[in-house]
This record gives structure tokens, C-alpha cells and sequence, in this order.
């Protein structure tokens, strides 16, 4: 028994370790701005550079309308390949895994060719309709967190009865998806909505090349130009992640307490 | 005039078809049960009359309006399911208060028909829990009152009592016909055990293969079933094999010994081999020797003590029969092995259909 114990605090100690030891190492070097001493000098340049806010509120924007996309693509077809369409679950599965095989470089050059101010669906042609193009080419690759976990979510509850208790009761289609499935799966949204936050704030390939102001290419930008900026820049988003996505969690368990499976 | 008709309804999956012609006049406020074996087609038919099937064939009829092709938000039904189907995320009050919400009911009415429905199944304080904080009955209770609370034309209960234990299982089936009598709605209640149809049904529908095999009130359908299958699916039977003596007088050898059939006698034919039923309660352990009783032989070959029943198992060469006698503490049981006569009225012995290999 005390060697099994042992076994796992040596596991977790050896896990915290790989996560916590670079993390340590970037705020120490982030500290060392000015020459012998620690200072926050690096974190006071970043803060007072309007472009680190202006590229963060957009990416955090982007990131949230990514989220609405994500869970209004993902959690009606989750739902009606569940109840409707087994059959077909593992082509959309399929479907759903694609973003991991297929590079941000690939897919941006594909919406490029297809949506450039020439096409017939000129997405680049003003930047709100190219936001919207980065917001669905993000909801693209979180594709595979959110619909993995909205299904996860699904497979715990009895969707099924669910659904026929709610049309017996006279409920249409829309009010149960919207106030009897996607209240009970709540968590398993917001594990999606926290993976494409993360993924969100992060990118760069789409935004890059798709010219957006957010936050991954101005780190990109930073990091090519500055020392200690760069690292300075990558604790503050760390924390502001976690932060927003805290906010997250608070607002989604907000509305009810915890819930739990037809038995 | 029916309230609710089911008029040759048909249903196939591809080839497999699973109900046959399925033909029921149902009379307003029955309540009617479709008992049979698992995968004998009764859910299917349920489902169809829910919505949530679609007939191959046929027509359904509420009231006077024909439904067979709505879908089920349009057909003003309640339902409650084996599972329970409660919504977790709502409380019972707000489970409750569903349906109404949906037929946009004002809140005032809301309010005080979920206090009513609460009322009515006795969980007046527990409207702020939620689903996961009750027990399997009380939320079964719960998905009823949620199903009544609409007022619904009809009532389906798919195997409600299910996945319940033995004990509640009663006293909640109790409850489900006095709320179904006081209410006076046309339900039906899909079963599986006899003994919960036998109890509730004012007719039961016995099914076997997606046919119909008998339509009765439970006292006919236990004591006049009309075949084979009916007689062994509906309570406990004696099933005695034997050579037709005299097909005239309802003669039969058993195991060497002559008994006499009372019924279904009509096709025997001297020298054929048929199977009798006979039902435990009507073999008594002693000689009751009078003209229209049969008097047979043998031993004692297992004894089970259930309370306030003992069921007692008399072998005779090949043919076994069960009788129930009450348990009496001045009477010890018989002892296994031990010789036993027993007898039974002509009457109580049923000729089975069809003639069977020597």
C-alpha cells in the first residue's frame, strides 16, 4: 500500500516538475531585465505597450465568438447524430479529427484561394468579414475538442429518453436542445470552451496570415525583437488565460447547481 | 364509442415486421395493459400511440381526431418512462412545471397546478430538489406528476415500475390506479409481469410475436385463456402430457393414471398425445373423491416455503404439478419423498390446441 503511495507522489512530483520547471525558469529570466538584480521592468514595458491590450481584447473577443460558433455548430450535431444518425457517427467523427491532420497553413491558404476579394464569397475584402472568416477558421480547429467533448457529454446522459420525455410534454425541437440537452451538458461544454480559449489565444498561423491584430503574432513580434519582453509577455498571458477562463467556468455554473445523470 | 382506437396498425423494420395487425377500441377513462414478453411488440405499439413510431400501416384515433401522423408535441399525451427521464438540471418543481411552461400556461396557474400535482403524490416539500437527491420511487412519482400535469387526453406508462424494488413496486402501482380512477384517464401500461397487469388492468392485452393473442378483463384471461401461450404466460401452470383414451368424454391417460378434462375437449381425438394446463390453485392436496373431481397419485418431489404460501411440487413419472397451499402452523408441510394424492376438478383441466408427437 505505502509503496503504491509512494509510486504515485514520485508520478506526480515528476508531472508537476516537467509543467512547472520551464514555467519557473521563464518568470526568473523575465525578472532579470535589469543587469544583477530582479525587476519588473520587462512586465512594466509590455503593460504600458497599447498594442499588448489592443491584440488581447481582440484575440479574448475572437476566442469567445470561436466559443458561441463552436458550441452552435457542435452541440446540435453531436445531439442529432446521437438520437438521429448513429450510423454516420464515425464519418463525423472523421470529419472532426480532420483539423488535427491538416495544418493552420493548409487551411488558411484554402480559405484564401476560396474566399479572396475576388471570389464570389469575398470574405477578405473588409476586416470585420475577415474576423468573422478567423473566428470560423478557429471554431475549424477546435473543432475536434469541442465536438469530442460535447459527445462525451451526451454519452453521460440518456439523450434519447430525454428528448421523447420533452416532446411528450409538447416541447419542439429547439426547446430541447436549448433547455433540456444543452443545460446537462453543460461541463462538458465548457472543458470545450476552456480547450479553444487556449487554442484562441495562442495561434498564430490563421491570424497571421489572415493580417488580424491578435495576440500571437504580436507575441510572435515581440519575441523576434525583445529578450526579456517576450517572457514577461508569456507569464502575463498565462495568467490572464486562466483567469478568463475561470470567468468562464464562473458564469457557466452561475445558472444552477450541480447536476447529475438519469439514473 | 372508443376514446382511443388503434385500427390495423402495422409496423415493419425493413422485412421484420414486429406488429401485426393490431386492431383495439379503447373506452375512455380504461385503463388497459399490453402485457407480453420482451420483444413481443408492446413498447413498439406504445411508441406508435406516443409518436415517437411511425406506423407501416393503419390508423390511431384520440377523441375524434386522428393522430397517426402527428408528432408527438401535437398529440397532448403523457408519458412516463422506465428510466424516469426526469430532467437533472430542473428541480421537481420545475420538472413539473414543464409542460405547462411549454403550453404557455400564465405562472399563477403554473404555480398552482405543481402545487396540486405535488399534492397529489405525496412529495408536497420536496418541489426544490432535484431529481438526483430522490429516491428511484419518488421519482418515478415525480415523472407522473410531470406526465398529469398538462392534463393529458392519454396516459402511457412504458414498464414504469421496472426498475423499481419489489416493495415500492407495489404500493406504487396502487397509487398509479387510484390517480388513473380519480382522474379518470384513458391509459394504457406496458408490462411484462403478469401479476402487475393481473392487479391494475381493467382489460389486458396479451401479446406474443406482435400479435394479439388475447383481449380480456383479468379474470378472463386467467381463467379462460384462449392459447397455449396466454395459459403459460399468464400466472403459474401445470402443463400434464397425455394419451387420449376416449375423446367423447375427455378421457386421458397421465402417467398411467385416468383423469378427466372438462374443456377444450371439442377437437381430441382418441389416441393422440395433448397437453392439458391446469392451475396450481386448483389441485388440492387430499382425495377429494366426488364424481367430477380427478384423483392422481404420487410423491412428494419438492416442497418450497414462501410465508404465507407453500408451494408443494408432486411428481408422478414424467408429469410434475405445483400446488399452492396456505401455510398453517398447527399442519407441518409435507416431507420430500413421501407419497401425496391430489386431486382437481374436470373443470380446472384445459385440452390445449394442437395434437403433439408420441
Amino acid at each position: 500500500m505505502k509503496t503504491s503511495r509512494l509510486g504515485a507522489w514520485i508520478a506526480v512530483i515528476i508531472g508537476a516538475l516537467y509543467f512547472l520547471v520551464p514555467l519557473a525558469a521563464t518568470v526568473e529570466f523575465s525578472l532579470k531585465k535589469r543587469r544583477g538584480e530582479y525587476s519588473f521592468d520587462a512586465y512594466a514595458v509590455v503593460l504600458q505597450d497599447p498594442r499588448f491590450l489592443q491584440s488581447f481584447s481582440y484575440s479574448i473577443s475572437v476566442a469567445i465568438a470561436t466559443i458561441v460558433v463552436g458550441v452552435l455548430i457542435a452541440v446540435p450535431t453531436a445531439y442529432v447524430i446521437r438520437l438521429r444518425l448513429p450510423q454516420l457517427r464515425p464519418f463525423v467523427e472523421f470529419v472532426t479529427l480532420l483539423p488535427l491532420v491538416i495544418p493552420a497553413i493548409v487551411i488558411v491558404f484554402g480559405y484564401l484561394r476560396l474566399y479572396n476579394s475576388s471570389s464570389w464569397l469575398p470574405f477578405t475584402s473588409s476586416a470585420r468579414a475577415t474576423d468573422l472568416l478567423l473566428v470560423f477558421g478557429y471554431a475549424t480547429l477546435a473543432l475536434p475538442y469541442m465536438y469530442r467533448s460535447v459527445d462525451t457529454g451526451l454519452r453521460a446522459i440518456d439523450v434519447k429518453t430525454l428528448t421523447e420525455a420533452a416532446e411528450s410534454l409538447g416541447a419542439s425541437w429547439w426547446t430541447i436542445l436549448f433547455r433540456v440537452i444543452l443545460p446537462n451538458v453543460r461541463v462538458a461544454v465548457l472543458s470545450g470552451a476552456f480547450l479553444t480559449f487556449a487554442i484562441v489565444i495562442g495561434e498564430f498561423t490563421l491570424a497571421s496570415l489572415l493580417n488580424r491584430p491578435a495576440f500571437g503574432p504580436y507575441l510572435q513580434n515581440i519575441g523576434a525583437n525583445r529578450a526579456y519582453e517576450p517572457s514577461a509577455l508569456a507569464i502575463i498571458a498565462f495568467i490572464v488565460t486562466w483567469a478568463c477562463m475561470g470567468l468562464i467556468q464562473v458564469i457557466g455554473r452561475g445558472a444552477r447547481g450541480s447536476s447529475a445523470g438519469t439514473r | 364509442m372508443s376514446f382511443l382506437d388503434i385500427q390495423e396498425v402495422r409496423k415493419a423494420y425493413g422485412a421484420q415486421l414486429v406488429v401485426h395487425e393490431f386492431n383495439l377500441p379503447i373506452a375512455q377513462g380504461e385503463f388497459v395493459s399490453f402485457l407480453g414478453p420482451s420483444g413481443c411488440g408492446k413498447t413498439t405499439m406504445l411508441r406508435m400511440v406516443a409518436g415517437f413510431e411511425t406506423p407501416s400501416a393503419g390508423r390511431i384515433r384520440i377523441g375524434d381526431e386522428d393522430v397517426t401522423h402527428l408528432r408527438p408535441n401535437q398529440r397532448n399525451i403523457g408519458m412516463v418512462f422506465q428510466a424516469y427521464a426526469l430532467f437533472p438540471n430542473m428541480t421537481v418543481a420545475q420538472n413539473v412545471a414543464f409542460g405547462l411552461k411549454i403550453a404557455g400556461k400564465p405562472k399563477a396557474e403554473i404555480d398552482a397546478r405543481v402545487a396540486e400535482m405535488l399534492g397529489i403524490i405525496k412529495l408536497p416539500q420536496l418541489g426544490a430538489r432535484y431529481p438526483y437527491q430522490l429516491s428511484g420511487g419518488q421519482q418515478q412519482r415525480v415523472a407522473l406528476a410531470r406526465a398529469l400535469a398538462p392534463k393529458p387526453k392519454v396516459l402511457l406508462l412504458d414498464e414504469p415500475l421496472s426498475a423499481l424494488d419489489a416493495k415500492i413496486r407495489v404500493s406504487l402501482r396502487d397509487e398509479i390506479r387510484s390517480l388513473q380512477r380519480a382522474l379518470g384517464i384513458t391509459t394504457i401500461f406496458v408490462t411484462h409481469d403478469q401479476e402487475e397487469a393481473l392487479s391494475i388492468s381493467d382489460r389486458i392485452v396479451v401479446m406474443n410475436e406482435g400479435r394479439i393473442e388475447q383481449v380480456g378483463t383479468p379474470f378472463e384471461v386467467y381463467n379462460f385463456p384462449r392459447t397455449r401461450f396466454v395459459a403459460s404466460f399468464v400466472g403459474t401452470l401445470n402443463l400434464l402430457r397425455g394419451k387420449v383414451l376416449d375423446a367423447a368424454s375427455g378421457r386421458i391417460e397421465v402417467d398411467g393414471q385416468q383423469i378427466f378434462a372438462g374443456r377444450g375437449i371439442a377437437d381430441l381425438k382418441t389416441g393422440e398425445i395433448r397437453s392439458a394446463a391446469l392451475r396450481p390453485e386448483a389441485v388440492t392436496l387430499a382425495a377429494t373423491s366426488s364424481a367430477d373431481r380427478n384423483v392422481m397419485h404420487g410423491t412428494i418431489d419438492e416442497v418450497h416455503f414462501l410465508g404465507a404460501v407453500i408451494r408443494i411440487r408432486v411428481r408422478f413419472k414424467d408429469n410434475l404439478i405445483s400446488l399452492d397451499t396456505f401455510n398453517n402452523p398447527n399442519i407441518p408441510p409435507p416431507v420430500r419423498g413421501s407419497a401425496a394424492t391430489v386431486s382437481f376438478a374436470r373443470e380446472d383441466v384445459m385440452v390445449l390446441e394442437g395434437a403433439e408427437a408420441a
